[in-house]
């Protein structure tokens, strides 16, 4: 969990990612961010990110983030 | 039939009148039958093409859902019995046969497009005396091509189920006020008004009828008359260089704005007054403060089908991810990170240009787009930087700044759309720099465009018209709030509305003329 807020902090310093649970909603990831992340997250843990897998449930939180990558590593 | 045509109205009325007194259960069949016949006056044979799209959608789609759902029951059976690794090639062998459903769908329906659309234009980049093979386009074809390619991938992805009615499949993909230029509708989003029952509302109908002749108004007050002066200088670029290029790009900003939007707004009121929820397609995008936000708030619909359906698919797809471990690895993290992105950046705005038409001009003009785009995500560390030093981000006239800036670049990119050519834009360019001209305008030059004096007054009182709404939009939906004050009130302003559609309209001859810009996208 940890290295996915900093991975999100490393995109936008600004924002508390424990917190803020609407990163789509709110506009605050955009398209650009989303495949940065989706990048780091392939590197980082080996996982394949299919694009189905890119909802606004799954990014709009640093939680809905970890919940997706450890479902796709199992 | 156009949306500017007397025809419409009368079609509208009587479809409206109907559509209320049936039985509800058949108002959607209705407007099927409605919509083949708009688009049957339109051009008899574009009924073909539509219709070799709904079929091999739904065909296809119906395919992609039934082999989705032996393969659930296969697992929910036996579950127990295998293993994890023969469940994955199960899962496996089941997207490699829906996958190739996908593509032969995609392929023909896309290959429609191309053939009717692109094949003039590439024939004649390799043979420079080639003719053309005269295919008639149908009206609308590359917007109801991608909703309706749109809601296959969705299928596909397993986003919902597939439509069982083909004739319903029919209706999202032809329903008339959408049908020529847009919004891009999603069939999820779209369903649940769309085959509603639906019973008479006063308040959609009222909000509606507003909303349709403010369409009008914008289409046939300013965007047609202002189309007089836009031609008069584009089309004789030998004579109205300089200052009338610069005067030429802001008068085809409004008028664009007003043209696209106008019809836009008709597209929508037409659904509301059906009780049909059509999506938004303009956030007020002449107030946008960069490029990236000007395209996230104009032509909407269009800008998230590409991120979703291309821009996605391509940044996340095996090929870019590998490529991004490879950087990463072998060069750096940052350009491994960003090298997806470009790639899926520029392959979107080239499609994105060449969605808009078959020519050179288009292509330029998308390329442009990606490029600036990319240059300022390169550049926004830097900006950051000089916005911090400066404490101007907040500031009111660093925001005019921005706004104006952004106003004026797309302004230029646009001009791309004007020409005939990219090197006569270029021309048109340098002659800015070059042709000293600025008094010429206000010293009779005005005057030679094609329109007098009553229509500059006219435009001008448009023009504020349309900002004070814009920034009465920014605190909240207009209609709404104008609901709230006095009822013959609301009736003057709009009967004023009318009454100025009809008295200051421009009207070609029969009322028929002017097709809408997008339309023939």
């Amino acid at each position: 969990m940890d290295i996915i807020v900093e991975m999100l902090e490393d995109l936008h310093p600004e924002v508390d990612f424990e917190q803020c649970s609407s990163l789509i909603d709110d506009k605050i990831l955009d398209s650009f961010d989303i495949v940065s992340l989706v990048t780091d997250l392939s590197e980082e843990f080996d996982i394949t990110i299919s694009v189905e897998e890119l909802t606004p449930e799954n990014f709009n939180s640093a939680k809905s983030i970890y919940e997706m990558v450890q479902r796709l590593i199992d | 039939m156009l949306f500017t045509t007397s025809n419409f109205i009368f079609f509208i009325i009587i479809l409206t009148v109907l559509y209320y007194l049936i039985p509800k259960k058949l108002q959607w069949v209705l407007l099927l039958i409605g919509s083949l016949i708009f688009y049957g006056i339109a051009g008899t044979s574009y009924l073909i093409y539509i219709s070799l799209t709904v079929v091999s959608t739904y065909l296809v789609t119906i395919k992609i859902d039934k082999i989705q759902e032996i393969y659930d029951a296969n697992i929910k059976e036996n579950k127990e019995k295998l293993s994890r690794e023969e469940r994955k090639a199960i899962k496996a062998e089941a997207n490699g046969k829906k996958r190739f459903w996908l593509v032969l769908a995609l392929l023909f329906n896309f290959g429609i497009l191309a053939v009717l659309k692109y094949s003039d234009f590439v024939v004649s980049n390799i043979y420079k005396d080639f003719g053309g093979f005269g295919f008639v386009l149908p009206l609308g074809i590359s917007f109801y091509t991608f909703q309706t390619m749109g809601y296959l991938i969705d299928v596909y992805w397993g986003k919902y189920r597939a439509e069982k009615n083909v004739f319903k499949l029919g209706l999202f993909t032809s329903f008339f006020p959408q049908l020529i230029q847009g919004p891009i509708s999603r069939f999820d989003d779209l369903k649940s008004t769309l085959f509603a029952e639906k019973d008479f509302n006063w308040d959609n109908f009222e909000f509606g009828v507003q909303r349709i002749l403010w369409g009008y108004f914008k289409k046939l007050v300013i965007a047609d008359r202002l189309l007089i002066a836009v031609n008069t200088i584009i089309r004789d670029p030998g004579t109205y260089q300089g200052a009338y290029v610069l005067l030429g790009m802001f008068f085809y900003a409004i008028q664009l704005y007003a043209d696209f939007t106008g019809g836009i707004d008709i597209a929508i009121g037409v659904g509301q007054v059906l009780g049909i929820k059509l999506k938004e397609n303009f956030n007020r995008p002449y107030f946008s403060k960069s490029i990236v936000e000007y395209w996230r708030r104009w032509h909407i619909t269009l800008g998230t089908w590409f991120r979703d359906y291309m821009f996605f698919p391509i940044s996340v797809s095996k090929p870019m991810i590998n490529l991004s471990k490879y950087l990463r690895k072998n060069v750096n993290n940052e350009l491994g990170k960003r090298v997806p992105i470009y790639i899926a950046t520029l392959l979107v705005w080239l499609t994105t240009g060449i969605w808009h038409g078959a020519a050179w001009n288009f292509v330029v003009w998308g390329l442009g787009n990606g490029i600036v785009i990319l240059i300022s995500q390169e550049l926004s560390p830097l900006y950051d930087k000089f916005h911090n030093k400066f404490d101007v981000k907040d500031k009111f006239y660093f925001k005019v700044f921005q706004i104006v800036r952004t106003f004026w670049l797309m302004s230029f990119l646009r001009t791309f759309d004007c020409y005939r050519d990219v090197g006569t834009t270029f021309k048109m360019y340098y002659s800015i720099f070059t042709v000293r001209n600025l008094n010429e305008i206000f010293s009779g030059g005005l005057m030679k465009l094609g329109l007098a004096i009553e229509d500059y007054i006219l435009l001008t009182a448009g023009v504020v018209l349309l900002l004070l709404v814009s920034l009465y939009q920014r605190s909240g939906g207009i209609r709404i709030r104008l609901s709230k004050k006095p009822i013959f009130l609301n009736y003057i302003l709009f009967f004023v509305l009318f009454l100025s559609i009809i008295i200051f309209g421009t009207y070609g001859i029969g009322f028929d003329q002017s097709q809408f810009i997008y339309s023939q996208f």
